[in-house]
Formats: structure tokens, sequence, C-alpha cells
């Protein structure tokens, strides 16, 4: 077992986990986009950024779903900096998914109040990788992947046609927070073309009642009501 | 040649070959590196080869081509040996007359020699151009004076004689501890102690039972081209170096990631693997020690992000080029999860010099926390355009007015932005700052990997930040959020600054998301990409204003807030710069005085740079 502080609070748990992990085992919550309990970490969306204060270094921030619990380690979850950084995070998802709800609900969770720069195109993907991710490590074909870099990155079909991977599952499509999937058939294969502007009948109406989304697991702390610890 | 089995094969080979190696056997050096290749020195080389031919000198007269001696300004370069005579800027209608006047009549062609630029003077021989006095060339040593594609000129001089030492004398504890004790620091940038690295993969090699060594030569900032020297003028020594460590870390594979766009050197690099492998050292049981190890050449497909450590090992594995969050550090989980070493070009070089001359020796030069000497490449405004190679601790005014000669056209120094886009810009006020690891951190800047790109009073610092940050921004992998969305948004304001459309919060917010970018992104790339803008608001806060309050550019670069017009005093309605506007813009008759419509012109410059009377204005 693993000895640390969150936020004062002495922390134990198992070798190897992540301190999203033990954030979440103790009912502490960070808020995380490109997480999903049923996949790796991946570490792109640095909405989990926690502050790591080391013994005798200057504190810094770390994505706390990718780092891992060490021992003795002293951790800050609501520090004014990671505040800060997760403020500012949102403030740029929302440079482009503008009009997405979930980007909206979060932002305004995190706090957002004015959003300065945005992209001429509006675009619903956030680039945070569950599709992909999914495909790859839940349904096992590799359907999709991320191509190109930087700001011209996107998720998509290898050459950008309809893949004969893709075995029409949906897993993407349920899985993307922001709805940015539409589920269509073309001749031959099943398809899922990434697409700007489907998000609004995305996610929420594909998935109906079956929550599958990265919230999942902190709506289930909701619902099973987690004490919050008193200290 | 007939594969080494000993080290005292290897002795008697060295020797022979150091007997047979004479510098005061009339030679031609030539420089055959990208640099002076691009200026033509494969020509002048082959036509230096046919006129000694046609001569019928009484001695023979060989003409080697060698890796980059460093002084790119004055290209192509050529010594003459045994007198080191040094011939620069040629061309080949030179050679006939270089081979007459010179290595057949022995007179030196006064036109060819290098003009010092304070004196006037001619310079005669290379040891005395003040572009290489005040350096200290420890890894650059064998470019300019080896052919790299002659293993036998390496051995010669001494190479794989680390090796074979550390193969018959020390253990794999021993090159560690020495390696510790010189106090190497990885050439990349962060600087991380060297021998303390090959500690903690050795020691995560012997539980894992295997491993990797990896050398970085994915070197992508602009202006630099230091790694690709070292690896087209002295493939070797990376060689070397890298064997010394797989031995050191206990590991049998071995990869160098190169880019490329460094054909040379990536064909230098190949030639010399096939040549290393064929004398013994590399393979199976290097020369006769029982040590195993075999080196890849893995090319890279021009990403800068693959230049960080985790995007390169995904690369060699095939995947996207894309960071992963660490730890695990590559030392505890590397290529395809095993322990992985990766060490700049330049580290690995400097390791056979450590081990060669002791770690006591190596540590001797530097400073009490960087030791040894540094490569720089030096480019942008300055008089020697080229490779340095200096000790740790001299001074940014040594470097940049002693060795590179000062500022071209007279002009004013203003900034020097070292470590590339990662790094910072250095101002004038901190001229004489030691170029050491924790003095560059403290003033905003990096080592970096020795990148120095030089800034004078023509340079907008605005402009200068936008440049770097267009490059960091076109190179982020795109995978964290800050950094793909952050850098952008960044961008996007210097360019509404350099517009003339700045407003007031816009510096604030400029260093809001710089510092946001710098603490929260993933990997080194965007932990380090706003630094260019970063360190030119802390020294050149009052060009942001000016761009941003004043909407003025005080060096007259940023177009969108510059206009050109004709002084009427001084014009003479010569039509030059009539006939010379691309858009138009001029108008007038001849003998006229013109005039510029603001509104066609596109303030290229064209007009001021062809007028002979000075009658452009800018302002």
């Amino acid at each position: 077992m693993v000895h640390l502080t969150i936020d004062e609070k002495p922390v134990e748990v198992p070798e190897r986990w992540s301190l999203l992990d033990a954030c979440r085992e103790y009912g502490i919550h960070v808020p995380t986009l490109c997480h999903h309990p049923a996949l790796e970490p991946y570490g792109g969306c640095r909405l989990c950024v926690v502050e790591l204060i080391p013994a005798n270094a200057k504190p810094r921030l770390v994505a706390s779903c990718v780092y891992p619990c060490e021992e003795g380690a002293v951790v800050k979850t609501d520090s004014g900096a990671a505040l800060r950084s997760r403020r500012l995070t949102a403030e740029l998802l929302l440079a482009s998914a503008y009009n997405t709800p979930r980007m909206l609900e979060l932002a305004q969770e995190l706090g957002v109040q004015e959003v300065r720069y945005r992209l001429p195109e509006e675009s619903a993907c956030v680039l945070c990788g569950l599709c992909v991710r999914a495909c790859r490590e839940i349904v096992g074909v590799s359907a999709i992947s991320v191509i190109r870099r930087g700001m011209a990155k996107k998720v998509a079909t290898p050459f950008q046609v309809a893949s004969s991977r893709c075995i029409g599952c949906g897993t993407c499509v349920l899985i993307c927070p922001t709805g940015a999937f539409e589920f269509s058939g073309t001749t031959g294969y099943k398809y899922v073309p990434p697409s700007a502007s489907a998000y609004r009948l995305g996610y929420y109406r594909v998935s109906g009642e079956l929550d599958l989304g990265p919230n999942f697991v902190k709506d289930l702390r909701d619902l099973l009501e987690v004490p919050k610890d008193e200290g | 040649m007939n594969r080494l089995q000993s080290a005292s094969e290897y002795q008697s080979w060295q020797a022979s070959l150091a007997a047979a190696w004479d510098d005061t056997k009339p030679c031609v050096r030539i420089c055959d590196g990208t640099g002076c290749r691009a200026l033509g020195s494969q020509k002048v080389l082959a036509s230096l080869r046919e006129e000694i031919d046609k001569a019928h000198l009484d001695t023979p007269i060989e003409v080697v081509g060698t890796g980059c001696p460093g002084f790119c300004e004055c290209g192509p370069l050529l010594t003459i040996y045994p007198q080191r005579i040094s011939y620069q800027r040629l061309t080949a209608a030179d050679a006939p007359e270089i081979v007459r006047q010179t290595l057949a009549g022995g007179s030196v062609i006064e036109r060819l020699l290098y003009t010092d630029l304070q004196t006037g003077e001619h310079i005669r021989l290379e040891p005395d151009l003040p572009f290489y006095k005040r350096q200290r060339r420890q890894v650059l040593n064998f470019n300019g004076r080896v052919d790299p594609r002659r293993i036998e000129d390496y051995v010669a001089l001494g190479g794989y004689k680390a090796l074979a030492k550390v193969l018959t004398s020390m253990t794999p504890g021993q090159v560690i501890a020495e390696v510790k004790a010189s106090g190497l620091r990885g050439r990349g940038g962060a600087g991380f102690l060297t021998g303390v690295k090959w500690e903690l993969c050795r020691q995560n090699v012997e539980t894992a039972g295997s491993g990797f060594v990896v050398c970085n030569a994915d070197e992508g900032d602009p202006g630099a081209f230091m790694d690709r020297s070292v690896v087209e003028g002295n493939p070797h020594a990376v060689i070397e170096g890298m064997v010394i460590g797989a031995y050191a870390m206990g590991v049998h594979k071995g990869f160098v990631y190169i880019r490329t766009e460094y054909p040379l050197a990536v064909e230098n690099l190949r030639k010399a693997i096939c040549q290393a492998e064929a004398a013994g050292f590399l393979g199976t049981d290097i020369l006769g020690s029982g040590f195993e190890f075999a080196l890849s050449v893995r090319l890279g497909a021009g990403a800068f992000v693959c230049g960080e450590e985790t995007a390169l090992l995904a690369s060699i594995e095939g995947r996207i080029g894309e960071p992963r969050p660490r730890p695990p550090y590559p030392a505890a989980s590397g290529l395809w999860g095993m322990p992985t070493n990766i060490n700049n070009v330049k580290s690995w070089a400097a390791v056979p010099i450590v081990i060669e001359r002791g770690a006591e020796a190596y540590a001797g030069v530097g400073t009490s926390t960087s030791k040894g000497t540094m490569i720089f490449s030096v480019v942008g405004k300055i008089n020697n355009t080229g490779l340095v190679e200096v000790p740790m601790g001299i001074s940014l005014r040594e470097l940049i007015f002693d060795i590179g000669g000062g500022i071209p056209n007279g002009r004013e120094f203003k900034a020097a932005q070292i470590g590339g886009p990662s790094g910072g810009c250095i101002p004038a006020e901190h001229l004489d700052v030691p170029i050491d690891y924790e003095s560059l951190t403290s003033l905003g800047a990096i080592m970096g990997s020795g990148g120095l790109v030089v800034a004078d009073e023509d340079n907008c610092m605005v402009d200068f930040a936008r440049y770097f940050m267009t490059f960091t921004q076109q190179e982020s992998c795109g995978k964290c959020v800050p950094c793909r969305i952050g850098t952008k948004a960044m961008l996007a304001t210097l360019e509404r600054i350099c517009a003339g459309q700045g407003q007031t919060g816009d510096v604030d917010y400029l260093l809001e998301m710089g510092d946001h970018i710098k603490r929260s992104s993933l990997c080194g790339l965007g932990q380090t990409a706003p630094n260019p803008v970063l360190s030119t608001l802390r020294y050149f806060r009052d060009e942001y204003d000016a761009h941003i309050l004043d909407k003025r550019c005080p060096s007259k670069v940023c177009k969108g807030l510059i206009t050109y017009s004709i002084i009427p005093e001084t014009c003479t309605g010569c039509m030059v710069c009539l006939r010379n506007c691309t858009s138009n813009a001029v108008s007038g008759l001849k003998g006229e005085v013109h005039s510029i419509d603001a509104a066609l012109c596109t303030r290229c410059g064209v007009c001021k740079n062809v007028c002979k009377f000075d009658a452009v204005l800018v302002c």
C-alpha cells in the first residue's frame, strides 16, 4: 500500500493507483473529460490537474489521471493554481466546442466567466480520444484513429474512407462526451463518420437512458451518496 | 578488411594507421558538409581533383571531403595541409589557380583568404582565424580533418580507443562512475546528468533482463544544425559513444532516430555503421570481449514533437509520434516497455572523450555545475554564421562578438534567442552572462540543444516572438488541450498585435495563457512553447506597448503598423522603384517626384531596397 496526503487528508491506496483513482476512492471530486474507467488513462484534456507539493522543490501541476501515487506525496486538488488551470483549460475547450452542452456544463462548473479566444470554425470534437481508445481497447478493431497533428488533428477512419474494420457497434457514439458522431450506414459498410454538425442529435439521444459517458463514476458516486469527509 | 578479433588486434591496427597518418603530407581538405555542398563545394572538389590530375605534380596531392568545420558563413571552405592555409568562398573556377599557384607554386592567393572584419588584414592560416581561435574543439575536433566515410581516418586519430579501453579494462559500473564523475549533462536541452540517467537505466535493465539505447538525432529547431554536423562529419564518435553506453547499461540493441531531412547525415551514418560492423566494433563479440551490440537507423518523418523522448519512442515503435505522460520514464519503461536510455547526439559523441581523457580532465573544462564544452549553431544577424564549440561558462558576449564577429552592417545587438523555440531571448544588458545551464535558466532562456539566433535593432521582438510561436503552434501534436488550443490562442493574439489590432489586456492574456500552457501541458514542447513570448515580454515590454497602445512598430517590421512614402526632397524621379514595385503602388513620371499609394502598397520593402538615393521612408 502507498500512503499519501490529499487535501490534508491521509490516504492509503494500493500500489500503481493513479492520483485520480485515489481521489475517487476517497470521494474527492476531480473533474475529467478524457478519462474513462474502462480505458487506459490518456492525460490529454488536462482538466484533472492537481497540485503536487514535493518536499524540496516547487509545487507543480500534474494530470491526476496518469500520475501515480507515490509514498509520502502531498497533493492538493483544490489549490488556486489547480482551479485556475482547470478554468483556463475549460475556456480553451470552448474555443471550438462553444455550443456543446457537455462543454458548456463543464465550463460553468469550472467557473469560466468569458471566452477570450474563439476559433472561426465550430467543432464539437474536443479530441479527448475516448472514441479512438474505446474502439481499440474495448471493441478491439481500431476502425478509427487520430490523424494529422495540432489544430489539423482529427478523428478519422484510415485514409478517410468508409472502413471495412468498423462493425457499426456504436461504441464511439455512446462514449463521445460531446456528441460529435453521427451514426449512419453506407453501402456495404456500417460507418460512423465523425461530424461537426451532428452534436445536437448526438450523445444524449443515441445513448438514451444508459449513461456510459465519462462522468459515469461521478454519477454513480452521487447515486451511492458517498459521505463527504467532515474535515 | 578482416573483423578485429581482440583489443590487441585493434591496437596494432590503430598503431599502423596512426603511423601512416601524416599531417605534414600535402593534402587538400574541403568541407563536404550540407552547408558547403549547398554553396557548391562538390563542384569545387571535383574540379580540384581534375586540375591536380592535369597538373602532374611531383608529389601526389590527395583531396579529401571532410565534415563541416563550422565556418559556414564563408563556405565553401578549403584547407591546404601541411601549412593549413585556409581558402574561403570558393567556386569551381578557382580550382586551376589554386593548383597552379598554391599547390604547385607554393604561393598564397590573397583574394581567397579570410579578411579580418576589424583590421581588414588577410589571414592565411586556419588556426589564426578569430572564429576558431577562441573555440575549444573537443567533439568537433575531427570535423574538418577526417573523411567521415572512412573508418580508417577516425581510427588513425585515436577513434575507438575509448571503446577498447572500456571493453578490456573497465566494468560497466566503472564506466558509469566515470561518466558520473565527469559531470557530463544531457546536451539535448534538459541537462540531466548523463551518468545518473545511465545508472537508473542500468538498474532497471538488471531487473527487466534487457533494454535499449537510443540516440536522439531528431534536431528540429529553426536555425539549428549542430547534431546534423556531428553525425555528418563524425558519425563514428556517436557510434563509439553508444557502444560504450550500451556496455555500461548492459543492453544489446540501439537505435539512432534521425530525421529524413538530413540525407547526408543518414548516408554517412549508415556507411559508418556498416564499416563499424565489418571492423568488429558492432555486432557479436565486439573486439573479442563477448559483448554484443547491434545498431539500427530509424528515420523520422519531420515532426518536431518526435524530438521529445516519449514521442520519439512511439515513432520508433511505429506508432503515431505523440508523447505520453511521464512517469514511467523511459529509463523504467521505454521501447516496447523495456528500460531505454535516450541521449542527444552531442552527449553520445562526448562519451568517448570522457572515457579516453578521463573524468577529471573532462571536468576540468567548464563551470562548477556545467562541465565540458557546448556546441552552438550561431545564426541570424551575425557576421560569422556557423558552428562553434566553446567551453561552458564562456560569456555570451565572447561567443557573439569574439567568435561570431559581431553584428553585420554596424547595427546594434538587440537580443539572442538561446534554446530555439523552447528557449528565451537574452537582451544586451545580460550579454556578460556565463553560458551554463543555471545562468541561462535564471534569465528565462534555456541551454537547449544549442541553437542560437541573434537579433539586431532591425528585428521587432514582437514579430520575433510571433515567428517562434508560429513554429511551435504548427508543431504541436495536438494531444493535450493547453498546447493545441493555447498556443493557437497566443499566436492569434500576437498576430493581432502585429497587425495593429492589439488591445489593452492582450499582454495580460499572453502572460496568463503562457503561464498556463507552461504549467499544464503534457510534454516538453508545450511546457516550453510560450518561452519566446514570455521572455520578450520580460525584456521588451516597451515594444509590445508601442504596438498595442501607440499602434507603432519601433523596428518598422510589422506590416500592419508601417507605411512607405517617398521623401520629395531626395527623390530624383529615376523610376527604379516604380519599375520594381510588384503591386503598382508607385506612380510618377521620369524626373518627377514619385508617390506611393498606401492602399495598393503591400509593404514588401522592394522600393526601399532598390532606391539608390535613400528616398523611401518607412514610418
